[in-house]
């Protein structure tokens, strides 16, 4: 018998604009001793459905229609509040996406951790403060005494979402719901929390639901996937059938996304671009007076019309690096020189001048423009700035870079908040372009997208690149992502170059521990090699 | 910490500097003197009265004098209530205004944070929109309306409860409080329903509830250490605007403050009194203000963490 049974499950939200339907007829279950996967993008309903189970979407506007969920004999959705909150923290735990928001700041850790225990009456507190410090151990914080006191800011993401772990698997639940736990975290950290999460479920025997956006996150670790898409369960089975005979083409479309492309094959013999000569970006501290060293002496070309992918981890200093080869950071010490010009060295209009040749692209397209100009003003901004068109030839030219970027040009008049996350970006992408530069600085332009979108980006960026020869230092933490796109790759650790070399010789040989470190942390291996067996046998 | 607390008392001392020779010579130059009196006064006289106070100097020399005696701690003799220094009178009406700031004070956390809170659980229900419309009326009554309206009502209708006087009859403190905390009231309580619909919302409330807490130990114990913080630093604010503000109270009530005082002196001219006050309050306020930012930093484990660094 399943642990948890959901069947017909329908939840709705009623809002002033009439009603969505956010989950409908959702039916899958949960065995014990096993970890099944919930998959879908942003909107799926994957959230919702799960939350739904514990009475944790607010009602109103909420709204559960139908179903049932059964769990240890009981219908979750037909308990009262006042039963269903006995379950929630001790039968069934929870843990959630952003480790940073999800503990109170305002309270101790141990506090905190050891609160379940005594709401749900099983330990008194000395127990529970015994039980907390054994479980902080387990789930590989150290110092477990000194962290009970400690306050949830004077952790990083990943020790905060071990403290989550071991705050939900303190009252020995039998079913813990991950909701993306580990979306929010660095490449490495993900797959040290994923391991944790893996082997606390094999040890102690419990039912995990795991959600996630992310298809090559769970296929190392699930027994079961439950694949969704606006609502609807499309596909669920084991994964070895997902991987290898996906019957519904959203679930193809999701293996096909995850990235697996061969790396590019490398162009020896260009010319050199830009280079930085022992480049020193620092930042003021304030709570020191030793520097924030962001940039710590790093002396690195770029090729025109290539691609460098630049890795790291966040605080590696990869961002601060990107921003100042465009000088949008101040430099400390060293040289940038873009096609032999110094550009520490230039005044105000040699610099807007060179400005015109270099571009951005931002990670977080909801940010990056501005929400109350239209596409078409955000466009003609740095056309007409530029000097690039007239007046008269504005049109024509925001037309021609619709058409490049691939939005359809009725959309000229509208806004910002009218547009989808890929849209937005393909927005800031045609804004980059306006000025026809040689050279894009793009940070992490695909890291806020669903996985889908993820591709469609990445694939415009290739196709835009081989269109007008441009050359790109593209900003990820994600190597899949960087090996899809980039000809050669540079590694940052803590502000310091660890590694550059060609895609394919850093990702079959990396010289350094710390890059072997972040190869082996790339998850799913196993869907990548059930994609590519599936690529050589001839599919799409 | 302590190097935060001694910066910021240091910072004061230029603002209290400001304040008082902006007042001295303020008050120097409104028309009159605090001899001049409808009564005709004989020149010797009143020369001999300007001399013994030191007023026929010139006005920067009585600046200076002024600013000698300060630092001693000497607020200056009274010029309208002859034999008393500025310094007694503050010191017997003080403990009278202080304690009716303090029960306005009590009076206004109580009810404005229990509203606030109350609004914040349900927002945009009748349970939100009724105790912020009246916190709305509250702030816009003015106590010189809301005193006489609850005078009427309780003591002269109702017949509850005394009208006038402070320790007189059993019960006379409590229109007065009511009527100088009631503005308070309403504006703690938006200032606690957006700081708890703030904290509301955050992601750790969700995890407070997926543990399965009851919804009251979710509101008590995790939203309202967060919620509050804006509160408390208001609160340094309202007990010195308390302290100021309460001579309207004081005079509808016949409470022997030191708000009349004030009022009193600024009719009569009554130079040191009327700097006297001034410079006392404005002390009182910035000290009031430094105590709550260091509450409010306190509280956040954060910031507490940065003085502990600095200090």
């Amino acid at each position: 018998m399943s642990l948890l049974n959901v069947n017909d499950l329908s939840v709705s939200f009623v809002t002033r604009n009439g009603t969505t339907e956010a989950v409908k007829n959702v039916s899958f279950s949960v065995e014990a001793k096993s970890i099944t996967a919930v998959i879908g993008e942003s909107g799926s309903g994957k959230s919702v459905s799960c939350y739904a189970l514990l009475g944790l979407i607010p009602q109103p506007p909420g709204r559960i229609d139908s179903g049932t969920a059964e769990f240890n004999g009981q219908d979750l959705l037909a308990l009262s509040e006042r039963d269903l909150r006995g379950i929630r923290g001790s039968d069934i735990a929870m843990i959630f996406q952003d480790p940073m928001t999800c503990l109170n700041p305002y309270m101790r850790i141990g506090e905190q951790l050891i609160e379940p225990l005594l709401v749900h009456g099983v330990a008194d507190k000395e127990t529970a403060t015994r039980r907390a410090i054994e479980l902080l151990d387990e789930v590989g914080i150290h110092n477990p005494e000194s962290a009970m006191k400690a306050y949830p800011f004077e952790f990083s993401g990943g020790m905060r979402q071990r403290v989550m772990i071991a705050m939900a698997l303190i009252t020995e639940p039998k079913l813990l719901i991950a909701d993306e736990p580990t979306t929010a975290l660095d490449v490495t950290i993900q797959a040290q929390i994923l391991r944790l999460v893996k082997s606390l479920q094999e040890k102690r025997d419990i039912g995990v639901l795991f959600i996630s956006h992310d298809l090559a996150v769970v296929s190392d670790i699930a027994d079961r996937i439950v694949v969704m898409e606006k609502g609807l369960v499309v596909e669920q089975g084991a994964p070895a059938d997902i991987f290898t005979n996906a019957q519904h083409p959203y679930t193809q479309k999701l293996l096909a996304a995850i990235p697996s492309g061969a790396p590019p094959e490398p162009d020896s013999g260009r010319e050199t671009l830009i280079t930085t000569t022992n480049l020193k970006t620092y930042f003021m501290s304030e709570n020191s007076d030793e520097p924030i060293k962001a940039v710590d002496d790093v002396s690195l070309s770029i090729q025109r019309g290539e691609v460098l992918g630049l890795v790291g981890e966040s605080g590696s200093g990869k961002s601060t690096f990107g921003r100042s080869l465009l000088r949008l950071t101040p430099i400390t010490d060293g040289h940038v020189s873009f096609d032999g010009t110094d550009v520490g060295k230039l005044d105000r209009n040699n610099l807007k001048a060179l400005r015109r040749r270099m571009q951005m692209i931002f990670q977080d397209p909801y940010a990056s423009l501005n929400p109350r100009m239209t596409v078409h003003d955000t466009l003609a901004e740095p056309l007409l700035l530029h000097n690039i068109v007239d007046r008269t030839g504005l049109d024509v030219a925001i037309r021609e870079l619709m058409d490049n970027v691939g939005l359809a040009r009725g959309f000229t008049k509208k806004y910002p908040h009218e547009f989808s996350g890929g849209q937005r970006q393909r927005i800031a992408i045609g804004r980059a372009l306006a000025t026809k530069p040689e050279f894009i600085v793009a940070d992490e332009p695909v890291s806020a997208l669903d996985v889908t979108i993820q591709a469609q980006i990445l694939d415009l960026l290739k196709d835009l690149k081989d269109e007008y020869g441009l050359t790109m230092l593209f900003v990820s933490h994600d190597l899949a992502v960087i090996r899809q796109i980039a000809d050669r790759v540079a590694v940052l650790y803590r502000g310091k170059l660890e590694e550059v070399g060609n895609t394919s010789d850093v990702f079959n040989s990396p010289q350094t521990d710390y890059t072997q470190q972040l190869l082996a942390a790339i998850p799913g291996k196993s869907a990548v090699q059930h994609n590519m067996a599936g690529e050589g046998a001839g599919q799409s | 910490m302590l190097k935060f607390i001694f910066w910021r008392l240091l910072q004061a001392i230029p603002v209290i500097f400001v304040v008082i020779t902006a007042t001295f010579f303020l008050v120097r130059s409104a028309p009159g003197g605090p001899f001049d009196s409808e009564k005709a006064v004989l020149p010797e006289v009143k020369r001999a009265l300007e001399a013994q106070y030191k007023l026929d100097l010139p006005l920067h020399e009585q600046y200076l004098a002024y600013l000698g005696d300060l630092t001693n701690g000497d607020l200056g003799p009274s010029f309208k209530y002859p034999g008393r220094s500025v310094n007694e009178i503050l010191g017997s009406g003080l403990p009278v205004t202080a304690e009716l700031g303090l029960y306005a004070l009590s009076f206004a956390l109580l009810i404005g944070v229990l509203a606030g809170v109350f609004a914040a659980l349900r927002p945009n229900t009748r349970q939100d929109y009724i105790p912020m419309g009246m916190a709305m009326i509250g702030i816009c009554m003015p106590s010189f309306l809301l005193g006489p309206l609850l005078v009427l009502i309780f003591g002269i209708y109702l017949d509850w409860l005394p009208i006038a006087g402070w320790g007189d009859l059993p019960g006379d403190k409590i229109l007065p409080s009511v009527t100088l905390g009631s503005a308070y009231a309403a504006y703690i309580a938006r200032l606690s329903r957006a700081g708890m619909l703030e904290i509301l919302s955050q992601d750790y409330i969700r995890t407070a509830r997926a543990k399965g807490l009851p919804e009251w130990r979710v509101v008590i114990q995790h939203a309202l250490r967060g919620g509050l913080i804006p509160v408390i630093a208001f609160l340094g604010p309202a007990f010195a605007g308390l302290l100021a503000g309460s001579f309207v109270v004081e005079t509808i009530f016949q409470i022997p403050g030191l708000g009349r005082f004030y009022v009193q002196a600024a009719f009569n001219r009554d130079y040191t009194m009327i700097l006297g006050t001034t410079v006392f309050l404005s002390t009182l306020i910035v000290f009031f203000n430094l105590i709550s930012d260091v509450i409010a930093a306190w509280l956040n484990p954060r910031l507490r963490a940065q003085f502990k660094g600095s200090a």
